[in-house]
């Protein structure tokens, strides 16, 4: 799907006052494409999806919406529309006018509009719903109510900015699969903001995984979680285990690091750090709770990690084992559960074992907070 | 008891409690009802001298409010033109007065309330220094300003502007300013405050899908600010068919406000009834345009407290 309408950012700066919002954040995103910003609260997503709809304008650098840029055009005339964190939809229009409230500003007739937004009503599941007011609508209905009345403007470029964060766990895992069909079918391109990896994930053809104002990784849901390029990306995106160390041999695309606690092991380098570390360079490895296995006690090697089991618990699926790990931080292994005896290792000495291919290296850095 | 008085005296105990109850009940009944409830028992009597009073010829009579509309009895008109006049002349003013006000109010509602930062505070308080200034002396500046010599005149006929001094007091153009100044803030604070709890971002909202400023305001401000609107109406309004002060320094000498002849007939004729009755009509007539225009828009009498 290369129909739609894509969006550039060009040496995108935002500035309030002294305080840098966004800094320097080239990102292109295609036509057609569902696209997430992923990062933690306050690392400036609102603030790039405000800059793209046209209420801030850059400090420096470019938006480019279909190519153009949007340098001086207001919001009310880029193709864009805007579904805000809180929804805003209207309190004391009835649900269709708030549907249709952009076809009552281009001065389409009454039943023109009530028309539309039937259809759009049956699109979202909520037929004959049309003459409530918001405040008699659940939390996800109005939900759909600010999808429809956005879709209703028939815009380029949707941005969401974290629609589904005032939902409740079930209905959210719901409404994902749910925007991602109607962006399917509407083939229009999405922004999409989140703090929620497993949205981003589920949703997003790409992702950019955004830090503190600096967009840190570009890449699809694939790419973020197995090949993450910094230390953030791989703590954020996902539970994963960090071991710290030293490069102390670069072998092809792998490389050998002397880890704080569990002796030398090989991983992979990230691919965004290929040809980038060199021998003695801090780094960090790192390695999902899934990718480990029992090893046969007393096993060693560079592909092997022992060390003392804190506590189990069984989660259905898995088993979760939590360990001593590394900087005071528990290293969790999840072993799936495949209907075969389990004993209990709390307390021992255990060994388990990975396959290189499954763990990654990257330049120290700065971890997520939890 | 009902509940919310049980919640009252849990609230603040029996002791205080009783108090503060007492101490409301004597305000809105000692010192509200029951004096308008002897006003209204004076506009149906008779003006007598003391003597008569209680005599057989006090006795209740429409004849007060005859004289408002048909005049004294015998007189040469039909009706009671001079001060019927006056009334509506009053009424017509004070919705200018309060149309006027709204105009001015609205936009410096709206900015102080969806603006942030210091700014703000001392714009508020700019405006509400003046009122620390009692309100003849607001009203003799305003002469000062508008007077034939005053400062205004003499700019414009200085500018060149004007020929001769234009006389602003005779056109009552000064009574308007004062009027209308007199009672900004009324306006100003009940619509800042609905404004100000507007979610600033269904104006942006609106704005995303392509509304002018004028749109936004017509659908998403105005009738959320509805409420507010009407308390700073309503009060303005009141207020302005109530005023004496300003009508009294401001207005020119052939133009009457109700009120002055209101205040002639407990004053100057001594004749109490004759006044309280005159005072009756303006409230009831006020009261009732006021619920007339809110049934117009739509307004609710518990959005007034809002
Ligand atoms: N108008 C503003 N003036 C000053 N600082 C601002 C302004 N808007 C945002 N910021 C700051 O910019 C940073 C990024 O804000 P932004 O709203 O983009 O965060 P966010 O990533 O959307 O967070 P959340 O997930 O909590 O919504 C924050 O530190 C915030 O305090
Ligand atoms: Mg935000």
């Amino acid at each position: 799907m290369s129909a739609g309408v894509g969006v550039n950012l060009e040496n995108l700066w935002i500035r309030f006052g002294d305080f840098v919002a966004v800094r320097d954040a080239n990102v292109n995103i295609n036509g057609g494409d569902f696209f997430s910003f992923l990062g933690p609260s306050g690392c400036g997503k609102t603030t790039i999806l405000r800059a793209v709809s046209g209420f801030l304008e850059p400090s420096d650098g470019k938006v480019l919406i279909g190519g153009n840029d949007m340098k001086g055009i207001g919001p009310n005339k880029r193709p864009t529309a805007l579904i805000f964190q809180n929804l805003a939809l209207f309190p004391l229009m009835k649900i269709w006018e708030n549907i249709t409230f952009s076809m009552e500003i281009k001065g389409a007739s009454a039943k023109e509009r009530r028309k539309r937004a039937d259809e759009l009503l049956d699109m979202i599941a909520l037929p004959g719903q049309g003459d409530k007011l918001p405040s008699e609508l659940s939390g996800g209905q109005r939900q759909r109510v600010a999808i429809a009345r956005a879709l209703c403007a028939e815009p380029d470029v949707l941005l969401l900015d974290e629609p589904l964060s005032a939902l409740d766990l079930k209905l959210r895992q719901h409404m994902r699969t749910e925007l991602r069909e109607i962006q399917q079918r509407v083939g229009i391109t999405f922004i999409y903001i989140t703090h929620d990896q497993g949205e981003a994930l589920t949703m997003s053809d790409n992702i950019a995984v955004m830090k503190a104002g600096v967009i840190d990784q570009i890449g699809d849901g694939k790419t973020i979680y197995n090949d993450p390029s910094t230390a953030f990306a791989a703590s954020f995106v996902g539970e994963n285990n960090v071991f710290r160390g030293k490069v102390k041999r670069i072998m092809g695309e792998e490389a050998l690091i002397q880890t704080n606690r569990s002796g030398e092991l090989v991983a992979r380098i990230s691919s965004a750090n290929q040809g980038r570390m060199k021998e003695g360079d801090a780094a960090m490895m790192f390695i999902r709770p899934e990718a480990f296995a029992l090893a046969p006690a007393g096993a060693s090697g560079d592909h092997f990690v022992t060390a003392k089991v804190n506590h189990e618990e069984f989660e259905g699926n898995v088993f979760n084992i939590f360990m001593e790990g590394d900087g005071g931080k528990e290293l969790k292994v999840s072993i799936p559960n495949l209907g075969q005896s389990f004993e209990d290792h709390t307390g021992q000495n255990i060994t388990l074992e990975y396959e290189t291919k499954n763990a990654v290296i990257v330049p120290a850095g700065e971890l997520a907070a939890e | 008891m009902p509940s919310f008085l049980k919640e009252f005296f849990k609230r603040n105990g029996t002791g205080m409690g009783s108090l503060m109850l007492g101490l409301v009940l004597f305000w809105t009944i000692g010192l509200i009802i029951l004096p308008q409830l002897s006003m209204l028992d004076f506009s149906f009597r008779p003006n007598l001298p003391p003597p008569e009073i209680g005599g057989p010829k006090d006795v209740y009579t429409l004849e007060n409010y005859k004289y408002l509309i048909y005049g004294p009895e015998g007189g040469s008109q039909d009706y009671n033109a001079v001060d019927l006049k006056v009334f509506f002349r009053t009424l017509v003013a004070a919705v200018c007065v309060t149309v006027f006000n709204l105009i001015l109010c609205y936009p410096i509602a709206y900015y102080l309330a969806q603006t942030k930062g210091n700014h703000i505070r001392i714009f508020a308080l700019m405006l509400i220094i003046p009122y620390w200034i009692n309100e003849i002396l607001r009203a003799f500046a305003l002469r000062i300003i508008f007077g034939e010599t005053g400062v205004l005149n003499n700019m414009l006929v200085g500018l060149g502007i004007f020929d001769t001094p234009f006389d602003f007091i005779r056109n009552d153009i000064a009574l308007y300013a004062g009027l209308g100044y007199a009672y900004i803030l009324l306006m100003i604070f009940p619509i800042y405050n609905v404004i100000e709890s507007l979610d600033r971002n269904q104006i942006e909202a609106a704005r995303d899908m392509g509304a002018s400023w004028t749109k936004i305001h017509r659908r998403v401000v105005i009738p959320y600010a509805k409420p507010g609107i009407s308390s700073g109406c309503t009060m303005v309004f009141m207020l302005s068919a109530g005023a004496l002060a300003a009508p009294q320094i401001l207005g020119g000498p052939s133009s009457l406000w109700f009120t002055q002849l209101i205040y002639q007939q407990f004053n100057d004729n001594s004749d109490w009834p004759q006044g309280a009755a005159y005072a009756v009509v303006l409230l009831v007539t006020c009261i009732l345009l006021v619920l007339a225009v809110m049934r117009l828009f739509k307004v609710n009498m518990g959005d007034i407290g809002k």
